[in-house]
């Protein structure tokens, strides 16, 4: 049991710190995600020249064989940054389906690229009928001779607008909702068939609906297993739901700072508001939120590490945490700082929309909490 | 970080787990079991037990007959002790005035005190409280004035936890009214219960038991030596004591104890009836406790882990004390929720080992769920309230 970072988790910590403090204020922030990418492509590029696109990867792979307790550590300070730029959708998601299932060529094709920060990618796993069920995939895949055709259609693809490969996973055998049967399959935003209609989303960024009509792939472009998809998809969405709490995390820590910080200094009947009672016990209950949240980020992110059997308990008891206290904590930083908070202008109120967009993804607080009642 | 055991760790375990398997005194275990009341008795042998094995001064310094386990293995131990359902350590001698006294006192009195607080052979007591001075500790007025070498005590002590069974009494005092800051004017004092001078006065609390007195200081004399540390300082030395004390009253290992016993009691028919575990209400409201908990396990892990990294226990550690009663106090309403109608029959008497079978109202300990409910509404208002903690947090941590 051991709490302490090792030398390499701190130099990271260390130089993601000093990137925000730097180079990414919220000014910048907020012109990046403006623009038509909704991200910066320079960033970007830093951020692979950094190695932080590297970090989960073998390092056979040109990885660095980093861990969740490595991934957790940047996407917390990633949070206090509010960086748009899709780390997410290619490293995590995308990258995460790559590097547990993808072959050599497969990997040289596209691992390689997205790791050097040059190809953009996105793993399309929600269907517009299947909420949080990553089984529910009624996108089909079928043999047509030595190729596979897909048809069907998806939703709110993080990234998927500016992504040149798309990740999908479609139904090659079994019922609509069957965890057997799927398969996964790297679709070339080029190929024919392929319509994606991309937009903005409320946290500043970016996604798209794609439907795939008819769109004709070779066997090359199966990733694993055919029918074996489900269990490489439930991990990386695991994987996935860890890195957005630990951003959670980063973001409640700086919202419960820059909320006390207000109260010290917003001057109200003469006085500092934070000297009122009411208001210091709600500004102490963010605290504490913030604290056990850590706690559980720190549980979940260990547990994951060690492959224990708590690991899908730890993955679920954090999101829900996330879900809720994530929303009191947003809400509340919203309501103390009256009404600036409510205003495009204040970067609070763009933390609060993110923290609310990461609640609604990965499964909210009410299907984490029924997977953790059933016990 | 790393949250896995050394194979030195998983050892101890099971040297804890053992001495609880084979050691523990089976009647106590089933008294713990049956929810049948402690004795006085039975909570001296308990620790005199741990003693015998080295493991009662679990906080305590090596020299002063410690075990010098490091935040590991202490948690290993609380872990194991609760898991076999022991019944708490009484804190106020092991965990209050020891540390206190090993800490602030000198030497004659770490001589005189230490080794039977560490043996169990002296019950103690807190006298902090008093009827005008609660969340406003500060303001208590029971004082003691010098005569010659010693100090005459004049006042009232309140809510003082099992002050019936107790030998001897520690109580902050007022040495001085004529100080700039009240606080200034407390010192630390320790108290012979068999004083001419001192009564005990039950209070009766709201499920119907006698855990709590009302004491009462009539020109108590005391000899000057038996005030700890330095005149005027009492008011520090408490504070610290409270500090160190409220990283051990999250009391997460059993809360996790019972609800395992709680989800374990759910899979079941009681009564023919339906499982409770089909309820789904019911069981969301079991894992939201439990991811709570689980936080709060961590949160004093990380907390334990500061501290033997050589920092305080700051004031974080009120996080652990509201959230930790909190939660207790969920468990003690699910429990009683379990119950349905059999948290009513308020039939405290039937839990003896002779009751007659054939006359005992509800199953298990089902009639007892609404009484600990009723009992621990305390958790949330004793060693500081709450809001008051709450406040130190404001103050502390947030600098506000």
């Amino acid at each position: 049991m051991d709490f302490s970072l090792n030398d390499i988790q701190s130099m990271l910590l260390d130089s993601v710190q000093k990137f925000i403090n730097n180079d990414y204020d919220f000014d910048k922030r907020q012109s990046y995600s403006d623009s038509e990418q909704g991200f910066s492509s320079e960033v970007w590029t830093t951020f692979a020249e950094l190695g932080w696109t590297a970090i989960p990867f073998d390092e056979e792979d040109g990885g660095i064989g980093g861990g969740p307790v490595d991934l957790m550590i940047v996407m917390e300070q990633f949070g206090r940054g509010m960086i748009v730029e899709p780390y997410l959708a290619n490293i995590v998601l995308a990258g995460g389906v790559l590097r547990r299932v993808a072959t050599t060529e497969q990997k040289s094709r596209w691992l390689e690229p997205l790791i050097g920060g040059e190809l953009q990618a996105a793993l399309a796993f929600v269907e517009p009928q299947g909420r949080y069920d990553i089984a529910n995939v009624a996108t089909s895949a079928s043999k047509e001779g030595d190729d596979w055709v897909i048809n069907g259609s998806k939703s709110v693809v993080f990234n998927g607008g500016n992504a040149g490969l798309l990740i999908v996973p479609a139904r090659t055998s079994g019922e609509q909702s069957n965890t057997d049967g799927i398969t996964l399959f790297a679709v070339e935003t080029g190929a024919d068939g392929v319509n994606i209609q991309s937009y903005k989303t409320v946290d500043g960024h970016q996604a798209a609906d794609i439907s795939f009509d008819g769109v004709k792939l070779p066997d090359t472009n199966r990733l694993g297993n055919v029918d074996g998809g489900f269990a490489v998809l439930d991990a990386v969405i695991d994987d996935a739901t860890l890195a957005v709490c630990a951003e959670a995390v980063g973001i409640m820590r700086i919202l419960t700072e820059k909320t006390v910080e207000y109260s010290k200094n917003r001057v109200q009947f003469g006085v500092p508001i934070g000297s009122f009672q009411a208001l210091q016990h709600r500004m102490v209950d963010m605290f504490t939120a913030c604290e056990q949240t850590y706690s559980l980020l720190v549980w979940a992110s260990m547990t994951a590490s060690a492959g224990g059997d708590d690991a899908k308990r730890a993955v679920s008891s954090i999101k829900y945490q996330v879900g809720t206290a994530g929303r009191k904590v947003g809400e509340e930083a919203v309501q103390l700082h009256g009404g600036m908070g409510v205003t495009w202008e204040l970067d609070v109120a763009h933390y609060f929309k993110r923290l609310t967009a990461i609640g609604q993804i990965l499964g909210n607080a009410d299907l984490h909490l029924d997977r953790l009642a059933a016990g | 970080m790393d949250v896995t055991l050394t194979a030195d760790d998983i050892a101890f375990r099971d040297e804890v787990r053992a001495f609880f398997r084979d050691e523990f005194p089976d009647d106590i275990r089933e008294k713990q079991d049956r929810g049948i009341p402690l004795e006085r008795e039975d909570m001296v042998r308990f620790q005199q037990l741990l003693h015998t094995k080295g493991w009662a001064g679990v906080n305590w310094p090596v020299e002063y007959g410690g075990t010098g386990w490091n935040i590991v293995q202490k948690y290993i131990f609380s872990s194991e002790m609760a898991m076999a359902n022991a019944p708490d350590i009484v804190p106020f001698g092991l965990g209050m005035v020891g540390p206190v006294i090993y800490t602030f006192g000198n030497e004659e009195q770490k001589q005189r005190f230490l080794p039977d607080i560490l043996a169990s052979n002296v019950w103690w007591c807190q006298g902090y409280s008093e009827p005008g001075s609660g969340s406003d500790l500060a303001s208590l007025k029971t004082k003691a004035d010098r005569d010659g070498d010693e100090w005459v005590i004049n006042g009232t002590k309140t809510w003082t936890t099992l002050g019936q069974y107790a030998d001897w009494i520690f109580c902050l005092v007022r040495t001085s009214s004529d100080v700039a800051r009240r606080q200034e004017g407390i010192s630390f004092i320790l108290v012979d219960m068999q004083s001419p001078g001192v009564t005990v006065n039950p209070i009766i609390t709201i499920e119907g038991g006698h855990e709590v007195n009302e004491i009462h200081f009539e020109n108590v004399r005391v000899p000057a030596n038996n005030l700890v540390g330095e005149e005027g300082k009492g008011w520090t030395y408490g504070k610290v004591l409270l500090e160190h004390e409220r990283t051990g009253t999250a009391g997460v290992h059993r809360s996790a104890f019972r609800l395992n016993k709680l989800r374990e009691q759910a899979a079941k028919s009681v009564r023919g009836g339906e499982p409770l575990a089909n309820d789904r209400n019911f069981m969301r409201k079991v894992a939201a406790v439990e991811v709570e908990l689980k936080a709060l396990e961590f949160t004093e892990l990380r907390t334990l882990a500061a501290v033997s990294s050589g920092k305080a226990p700051g004031a974080e550690s009120s996080i652990l004390k509201f959230k930790g009663t909190e939660i207790q106090q969920a468990i003690d309403t699910l429990f009683m929720e379990a119950a349905g109608y059999y948290a009513l029959p308020f039939v405290p008497h039937q839990f003896r080992f002779d009751y007659p079978e054939d006359e005992f109202i509800g199953e298990g300990s089902e009639t007892t769920t609404a009484l600990k409910y009723f009992n621990f509404r305390k958790a949330s208002i004793y060693g500081g309230s709450n809001e008051i903690q709450r406040n130190i947090v404001a103050k502390h941590v947030l600098g506000l």
